[in-house]
């Protein structure tokens, strides 16, 4: 029997026919957490307009890159660039609080699994998506509402309930208010963590679509971490596999879902009812 | 002109927990030009399907090369970068299967010209040109703006047809694109088979009933089960 790497048997070919840099790229990422390397020497590039899929189960590390992507944590090494006008070329972790915070608010919008770390339940849902316009220095009260109630009408939310808190909404609604909110200032880049985990699959399906038809119509670059293979290959274009902290596995989603190469993308595969 | 050149093409699976390597197929070797309507045939598990989703990239070959002649230049599917098979499928190389894949609350007229949206069609001529496809593979109208999701298995097929073929591809994988259509839909996807093959597309094409195509064929490649013999045959 010939022997077979854990990976591909073959290294693939640099890209050729794509026409833009990668839009997102990360290199050499660790993150360690006293002794445990959450993540491990991560390579990541996403080109623009690409959906890009991180697996793996609880503990993998996939979350903690999704937050050192969205600049919440400092990695111990790591560059990380993307190729927006402004920022081009900086390693976005060598800069200060201030700068990764306003690259934070100005480029990337971030949906969490947990509502309450994306949203201000008692304050009004038009507030909380108005609250990133503020941030930017609108202070008129008609743009603000304007503005705020267009970026909800595109995240589908039931416009006559814009000024309910999200405390008194559904999941599935919470989840397009911070929606909403992540795409007010029109962000290239859009990180989601577990956005439908927790919701009824109804509902999961309806917010998959709204994601599908917003990252088309608008381009963006998408990041999502989920432990669901069926959302991931209903949005995915790539998908990352990773387990330990580290990535194991790199494919086109269906190829990572039909013919997984590593040992445990198998198992990850197999193990989907 | 050369479309696809395959050579060497194998494909081996590798199944950790059994520690078993499963041959599916090595050693093939075929060529498709524009227009040329290739049938893939052989028994139950002798790779045809396996044929198709390796030149797809679904699967990933173990050996050899496929050549294809793209608009943007030559490129080997085998090890092609992910970003670029993404770009070749979202603008060249279609496949269609038995099944649709449809997702909750997307109309059938939704789903059908999404291809043509993906590629950069707007919305009214892509729709336009989805309401022609379905009235082509003969989807009662009422259907058109229903969820497929609560469909039949004929009427699932015909979406996705008319969803596979609506985007001009220039390659096309068929993987028994017949399976439970009735009689009238059958003529008319070979009717748009015949027409994308006038126009220059290349078809690789597994099929269940190959008398139902058999003016339409080129070139057959013969897929032979992997025991002790691993000959194959192109006629």
């Amino acid at each position: 029997m010939t022997a077979i790497s854990n990976h591909r048997s073959y290294p693939l070919d640099p890209p050729r026919f794509v026409d833009a840099p990668p839009m997102l790229r990360a290199v050499g990422v660790t993150k360690r957490y006293r002794h445990v390397n959450a993540v491990e020497s991560a390579d990541v590039e996403v080109y623009p307009g690409e959906v890009l899929g991180i697996v793996g189960e609880s503990g993998s590390g996939k979350s903690t890159l999704l937050r050192l992507l969205n600049l919440e944590e400092q990695p111990e090494t790591g560059e990380y660039t993307l190729n927006i006008p402004g920022v081009t070329g900086q390693n976005l972790f060598a800069l200060d609080r201030f700068a990764r915070r306003e690259v934070q608010i100005q480029h990337i919008g971030m949906v969490y699994q947990n509502p309450f770390l994306g949203l201000r339940m008692n304050f009004t849902s038009s507030g909380n998506v108005a609250e990133r316009l503020l941030i930017t220095g609108e202070r008129r009260y008609e743009t603000l509402r304007t503005k705020a109630r267009t970026s909800l009408l595109a995240s589908e939310f039931p416009i006559d309930r814009m000024d309910d808190p999200p405390r008194v909404l559904s999941g599935g609604m919470q989840q397009r208010v911070q929606l909403a909110k992540a795409l007010a200032l029109q962000p290239q880049l859009l990180l989601l963590d577990e956005p439908t985990t927790g919701l009824d699959v109804s509902v999961q399906a309806l917010v998959l679509d709204t994601l599908k038809r917003l990252q088309r119509e608008r381009h963006i670059t998408i990041v999502i971490v989920s432990h669901d293979l069926g959302v991931i290959r209903t949005l995915s274009d790539r998908v990352i596999v990773m387990r330990y902290g580290r990535i194991v596995e790199v494919g086109l989603a269906d190829q990572i879902l039909n013919d997984p190469q590593d040992a445990y993308t198998q198992q990850l595969v197999h193990a989907k009812l | 002109m050369r479309l696809l050149q395959v050579e060497g093409l194998e494909k081996r699976f590798f199944i950790h927990h059994l520690g078993r390597e499963i041959p599916v197929f090595d050693r093939l070797d075929f060529t498709v030009d524009e227009g040329e309507f290739i049938h893939v045939s052989g028994v139950n598990g002798a790779g045809k399907s396996s044929l198709l989703r390796c030149l797809y990239r679904s699967y990933l070959a173990t050996g050899g090369h496929a050549y294809y002649q793209s608009w943007r230049g030559s490129i080997d599917l085998v090890c092609a970068a992910d970003v670029d098979i993404a770009i070749l499928r979202r603008e060249e190389i279609g496949f269609v299967t038995q099944f649709l894949n449809p997702r909750p609350r997307v109309s059938a007229l939704e789903l059908v010209a999404e291809p043509l949206l993906n590629a950069g069609s707007d919305l009214e001529p892509a729709l336009e040109r989805a309401r022609e496809m379905l009235s082509a593979f003969g989807l009662k109208q009422d259907l058109w703006g229903a969820y497929p999701t609560t469909f039949s298995g004929g009427e699932q097929q015909k979406v996705n047809l008319a969803r596979a073929l609506i985007h001009p591809f220039r390659l096309l994988l068929l993987d028994e694109p017949t399976a439970s259509l009735d009689s009238a839909a059958r003529v008319s996807l070979m009717a748009r088979l015949r027409e994308l093959k006038m126009q220059g597309v290349a078809i690789i094409g597994i099929f269940h009933h190959p008398q139902e195509i058999q003016h339409l064929i080129d070139q057959e490649v013969r897929l032979t089960l992997p025991t002790t013999e691993n000959d194959y045959v192109v006629e």
